[in-house]
């Protein structure tokens, strides 16, 4: 009995806090399912309305911004490709270079590691004005490359790598080198496949990353053209109903990702074999 | 030359380790070489030169008429099995065996015929889809001989590949690996600190201790004819016993006993060596055993006991004897089969 009471009280916390998280995200999505003038008149809303389509559809088709040069549309699309390049390009760097760092007989390897490491300390924000003039100077600035590459090598991803490749046995290698296989071969043949799921979590990891980046797109981009997801939500106008659908259009891309991948995603964190 | 001939071959670790000392040794070509000796004598390593998996400090490898001392592990044709076998765990089975052929651009239906050949040598064909995590201790231990199998390699390198298995699985794969060497013909070295396992696969032994060679030959002539104090401890089971003595004249006295007219001019402190084998029971001998223990194996009785000055020792007979703890045996050493060295270098010196 008091089993029963001391476990529905855990699960009405638990219920609880769902509520908490989950209420607001509701309203606005139930919200942006009506017309302007019922919210302006009613305020939010806890129950569908009829106007889903109309709502949705005109904010992705609407030129935007500033002057009125983009769509959401496109928004998206330089979102998923500003995030998809990030993913890419951070975890095969990250994939190589922890693999140099743990195979390769590199001299003070773990202090270069710890160099590596503490960029942590040094994020995109503080070294923005530096990172922009290169970019400028370059020629970069309003493009996807000026977008992707100055965030695109992560340090904790690193880390994970190279912790990963640490537990490899050395048999395994020296077997593989028996066998005949090269340094590019047991790259490819063993230790791509044998991260496989921690690959797939990084690539979540940094798509999400790339996809909420603000302040950097913000500085690199002059041209609408390029203007990201993240950047529109500062920008948008319009009546409310359609900034709440564009509110909920865009926690999709990063969602969907979690979804369709969550099975590894979710091997890949908590430690595979 | 012969196949392989290593020739002071030393390795100092980069951490000032010396793990092998100018060691020169010959494996002929099919032969099984056995190297044995204590943990941490450098018999992995030695092997691991071999491989090409350690540099060579000083001196040379030879293997099939070619210096190999700077050729890449990749590129000289060598296979290993390792103590914990070293699958791949993300491939399957056949494709275990495969890596190492498709690694040399061989095409795909050689492949296939080659590794289910092997697979059915080894009996492992029912499991070649199979992931190695899904396999038991010996079913992994085949696949790891398959994969040193299917290459058809110059020469098998086993770094003590038994020592995972349960004692009964053991001796099968033991038989086993003798009976497919013999099969094969393929040249062998095979690491192990276990000395019965040493002793039944060998076709020459070499009894390694502290990185030097102390003995190299058949396991016959080891057994029968130890040459250091080491070898003669560490080869045969149970072990030998050894007294503490002293030659003057050919006459060796021990505590307790003399032995006149020994066939040796050494004289001086020596440790004599008697195997427990080699003794039996007759009245007014020379050894009496006051017995304190006594292990039935069935064919045999392993009888342990005191000598006079309370010194422990060991006496093997027949298992249809039975003798009761307590008494006292007189023991006679047959056909004067005993060891005599050298108390301060251990040599033989009879
Ligand atoms: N990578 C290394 N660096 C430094 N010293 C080493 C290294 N590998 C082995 N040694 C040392 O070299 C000596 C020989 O080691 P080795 O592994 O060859 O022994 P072994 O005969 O195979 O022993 P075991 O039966 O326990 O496997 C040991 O003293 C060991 O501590
Ligand atoms: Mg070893």
């Amino acid at each position: 009995m008091t089993r029963f009471i001391t476990s529905s009280f855990s699960h009405l916390i638990l219920l609880i806090g769902i509520l908490i998280m989950v209420v607001p995200v509701w309203m606005i999505f139930a919200s942006s399912t009506h017309t302007s003038s019922m919210i302006n008149m009613n305020g939010l809303q806890m129950f569908l309305g009829d106007s889903f389509y109309e709502n949705y559809l005109r904010v992705l088709l609407y030129q935007g911004g500033f002057f009125k040069e983009i769509t959401a549309l496109k928004m998206f699309f330089n979102s998923f490709i500003m995030a998809t390049g990030v993913a890419i390009l951070s975890v095969v760097t990250s994939l190589m270079a922890a693999y140099a760092l743990v195979y390769y007989r590199i001299k003070y390897a773990t202090l270069l590691f710890w160099i590596i490491f503490i960029t942590i300390l040094v994020p995109l924000e503080l070294r923005i004005f530096p990172t922009y003039s290169v970019m400028a100077e370059l020629n970069l600035v309003n493009s996807y490359f000026g977008l992707i590459v100055p965030i695109s090598a992560s340090a904790i991803a690193t880390l994970f790598f190279r912790q990963f490749y640490k537990t490899v046995p050395d048999e395994l290698l020296e077997s593989a080198k028996l066998d005949g296989a090269n340094t590019w071969r047991f790259f490819v043949d063993f230790l791509i496949p044998l991260s496989k799921t921690m690959i797939v979590a990084m690539l979540i990891f940094m798509f999400v990353f790339g996809y909420n980046q603000y302040l950097w797109p913000l500085l690199v981009t002059t041209s609408e053209q390029y203007w990201t997801v993240v950047m529109g939500l500062k920008m948008m106008s319009g009546s409310i109903v359609h900034r709440f659908a564009f509110v909920m259009m865009s926690m999709v891309p990063p969602i969907l990702i979690i979804i369709v991948l969550q099975k590894y995603f979710i091997k890949g964190v908590f430690q595979d074999k | 030359m012969s196949f392989l001939d290593l020739k002071n071959v030393t390795k100092i670790y980069p951490n000032g380790t010396k793990a092998v000392h100018e060691t020169s040794l010959s494996v002929d070509e099919g032969e099984f070489m056995v190297f044995v000796g204590p943990s941490g004598c450098g018999k992995s390593t030695l092997l691991r030169m071999v491989a090409g998996l350690e540099d060579i400090t000083e001196g040379d490898i030879n293997l099939d008429g070619k210096l190999i001392n700077e050729v890449d592990p990749s590129e000289r044709d060598v296979a290993m099995v390792f103590q914990n076998y070293a699958l791949y765990p993300h491939m399957n089975v056949y494709n275990n065996l495969a890596y190492g052929l498709k690694n040399r651009g061989i095409d795909k239906e050689t492949i296939e015929q080659k590794v289910n050949d092997a697979a059915k040598l080894l009996q492992i064909s029912d499991y070649l889809q199979r992931k190695p995590s899904m396999l038991s201790g010996g079913q992994r231990q085949r696949v790891a001989m398959g994969r040193a199998i299917v290459r058809n390699p110059k020469i098998f390198l086993f770094d003590e590949p038994l020592s995972n298995l349960d004692a009964k699985l053991r001796i099968q794969m033991r038989l086993e690996i003798k009976k497919l060497q013999q099969k094969v013909g393929v040249t062998s070295i095979f690491v192990t600190h276990d000395q019965v396992e040493a002793m039944t696969l060998a076709d020459r032994l070499a009894v390694i201790n502290n990185g030097i060679i102390e003995q190299l030959g058949t396991p016959i002539e080891i057994y029968d004819n130890p040459k250091s104090l080491f070898v003669a401890g560490f080869i045969g089971s149970p072990q030998m016993n050894f007294l503490d003595g002293n030659i003057k004249n050919k006459t060796l006295s021990a505590e307790g006993f003399e032995i006149k007219d020994i066939d040796s001019d050494f004289e001086g402190e020596v440790k004599l060596g008697i195997r427990p084998e080699h003794l039996s029971q007759r009245e007014n001998s020379l050894i009496n055993l006051k017995v304190d223990l006594v292990e039935q194996l069935g064919s045999d009785n392993l009888v342990y006991g005191q000598l006079k000055d309370k010194k422990d020792f060991c006496y093997r007979c027949p298992g249809n004897l039975t003798i009761e703890k307590g008494t006292d045996l007189s023991l006679n050493i047959e056909n004067n089969k005993y060891y005599i060295f050298d108390k301060s270098t251990g040599k033989r010196v009879n």
